[in-house]
């Protein structure tokens, strides 16, 4: 058989070497039938599989969407006119109800709408820090970094407003409160503890993993715990030192001792080589710090990064240990009110829905912004 | 023996320098990593505008070499100055001499999240204060020269080894260099690519630039360089102008690694 000849293989079209074109992959490769072929019905395990799960949802959900909306009762004054209306539905009513406490706490009722603008300017706050290609970004970035000062303005009071105590925040905003800071100050202070563990200078090296291994040491109810009762021992007699602030110092550290050895294993991913030409560049350490390798790091720690900030969201739930009422606080003790009482599914997936949302939204972003960061590398 | 004959080659033109046309001098330099002695007694002088090509077999130092005089590697020992300054642990001279000393390194070791004109921008904006516009005007006038201005855009990841190493020296001549540093530029290249490469280098070569380059492409070294330092085990062996380096060369282990790399 000559060289020639092999090419005219039957099925092969008969092109001749350097004539064959791009042709478009066979239709059986593809399309939405071969997708359920591959991935549902791919092989015997995977087909009983697939049929097991189908039988689930198909006697789960039906139920379960009866329950929260078809049976369910949206309206009433309390558990009995509920379950007059909708006996075996959820009685989303008291949540309906009780939804002002569920969001504000305890927060004077005339002065909500210092929440409610604080809420609005965080959503303004967050669109510059979340878009980077957003016009005047710099200047959106000033506002961004003055929020937390705006913020703690509108919440607490003082010149010009009525001054509102922090013991009476609660509820979701509270939740929001602790998160926001302890996300927003926990990244900043993280990645100076991993560039801090990681400088030649010993005593800043030592320092810095002392601290990391101190606060992951601990469980932060134990901190919680130590902001309630030991930091007092520890100001000047006299001097009160805000509880909501103390707790806030403590979500804020615990979650950059998590948030330093993310990085840290983001900055051990870069190839020395990138150090070493921002060095041959002339760059000074922050320089290139800033400019070369944090970039690459932060990108490579997106998923442990925002998986520590979910972490610390759901953890603000903890501050119940030292007697504050966050969203589930809140839900718990609304239990007790003797006309509501026995609607604890409904608390408990009102809350769920909640965290739920707002932990896959963290989540959601931090694929976008990882996909967008792909540079083909 | 072999320390000997150095010295006293390389020893002679190092007393009698004034030190005013040299741009490098090197005297007397040790280094070691841990109790791995790395560089024995290097003694080397660089004229401005001088070429020279540093070969030897893998692990001979050459590579340690060219990163002690921007200073990538420390020295424990002797003497390098730069452009008139002496390297020590002071930050600011290292900052000062790596300004002047570009490096082209062997994986390119582009910034694979910034485009490539970003990558080429960045040190004169961040390291010489250069407005935005102006970076960006030099920037494609060497992208030209290296023949890759349609690429500019692009993010390094989505370039071949011979565009990403094209585009590490225009990197370096942003900055202006007065001298260039190529630690084997063509080692990581695919065949097809090294080409390329070298012309660039070539055509750098032409414009007088001083340039030192660690590599084993011995056409290179026999066109472009003014002299070919041969290294083994830390040590400067035996240097010389191209001709006579690899027609008549004086030390076995030269002739033994020239051999070894010519025979295929």
């Amino acid at each position: 058989m000559s060289p020639s000849e092999t090419t005219s293989v039957p099925g092969d079209g008969g092109y001749l070497p350097g004539t064959h074109p791009d042709l478009k992959p066979p239709s059986n490769v593809h399309g939405p039938v071969h997708w359920v072929k591959v991935n549902l019905f791919g092989s015997l395990t995977n087909t009983v599989l697939t049929l097991l799960v189908a039988y689930l949802l198909y006697t789960i959900i039906p139920q379960l969407a009866d329950w929260m909306f078809f049976n369910a009762a949206f309206e009433g004054e309390s558990r009995k006119a509920c379950r007059a209306v909708a006996p075996d539905g959820a009685c989303w009513a008291f949540i309906g109800n009780r939804l002002p406490l569920f969001i504000y706490g305890f927060y004077p009722e005339p002065e909500r709408w210092r929440v409610d603008l604080s809420f609005l300017l965080l959503i303004l706050a967050l669109v510059p820090v979340l878009y980077d290609n957003m016009p005047h970004r710099g200047k959106a970035l000033v506002y961004s970094c003055l929020y937390p000062l705006i913020a703690a303005f509108f919440l607490v009071g003082g010149i010009g407003l009525e001054r509102v105590s922090t013991d009476q925040f609660g509820g979701l905003m509270l939740n929001v409160i602790i998160g926001v800071t302890g996300i927003a100050f926990s990244l900043p202070i993280g990645i100076v503890l991993a560039l801090g563990r990681q400088s030649q200078l010993p005593i800043v090296r030592i320092l810095c993993i002392g601290f990391i291994e101190f606060i992951r040491g601990v469980p932060l109810i134990t901190l919680f715990f130590v902001a309630a009762v030991m930091l007092s021992y520890f100001v000047p007699p006299g001097t009160s030192f805000d509880l909501l602030v103390r707790i806030l110092i403590m979500g804020t550290l615990f979650a950059s001792g998590y948030m330093a050895e993310v990085i840290r294993g983001g900055l051990q991913a870069i190839p020395r080589g990138q150090y070493e030409a921002a060095d041959a560049m002339g760059l000074t350490y922050w320089k290139s710090m800033r400019l070369i390798i944090l970039p690459q790091a932060m990108k490579i720690s997106i998923p442990g990064v925002v998986n520590t900030f979910i972490g610390l969201y759901k953890d603000t739930t903890l501050v119940i240990v030292i007697g504050r009422l966050d969203i589930l606080g809140i839900g718990n003790s609304s239990l007790a009110d003797t006309k509501w009482q026995g609607l604890s599914t409904e608390v408990y997936v009102f809350v769920a829905i909640f965290f739920f949302v707002s932990c896959f939204a963290m989540s959601r972003y931090s694929l976008w912004l990882e996909k967008k960061l792909h540079t083909g590398h | 023996m072999a320390e000997t004959d150095t010295t006293s080659e390389t020893g002679t033109p190092i007393q009698s320098s004034t030190g005013e046309e040299d741009i490098i001098q090197i005297v007397a330099m040790h280094k070691w990593y841990g109790e791995f002695h790395a560089l024995k007694n290097i003694n080397m002088n660089v004229k401005a505008q001088e070429r020279i090509v540093v070969c030897g077999p893998s692990g001979s130092g050459k590579s340690t070499l060219i990163r002690c005089i921007n200073r990538l590697e420390e020295h424990q020992q002797g003497q390098i100055v730069v452009n008139g300054i002496e390297l020590s642990n002071d930050l600011k001279k290292i900052e000062e001499i790596r300004r002047e000393v570009g490096m082209v390194f062997q994986h390119f070791n582009l910034f694979p999240h910034l485009t490539v004109l970003d990558n080429l921008t960045l040190g004169p904006i961040w390291v010489r204060n250069t407005p935005k516009k102006e970076a960006e005007e030099a920037a494609m006038k060497y992208l030209e020269r290296v023949k890759i201005p349609e690429q500019a855009n692009k993010f390094p990841g989505q370039l071949s080894g011979g565009q990403q190493q094209r585009v590490a020296i225009a990197r370096s001549l942003c900055m202006n260099p007065k001298i260039m540093l190529f630690d084997e530029p063509t080692s990581a290249l695919d065949p097809e690519m090294i080409a390329e490469v070298l012309d660039v280098m070539i055509g750098l070569a032409e414009t007088g630039m001083t340039m030192i380059v660690v590599t084993h492409e011995m056409g290179f070294a026999k066109t472009v360089a003014h002299r070919v330092i041969f290294m083994d085990e830390g040590e400067i062996i035996e240097e010389n102008e191209p001709h006579e380096f690899f027609d008549n060369p004086h030390h076995d282990r030269t002739k033994l690694f020239l051999s070894q790399i010519l025979a295929h």
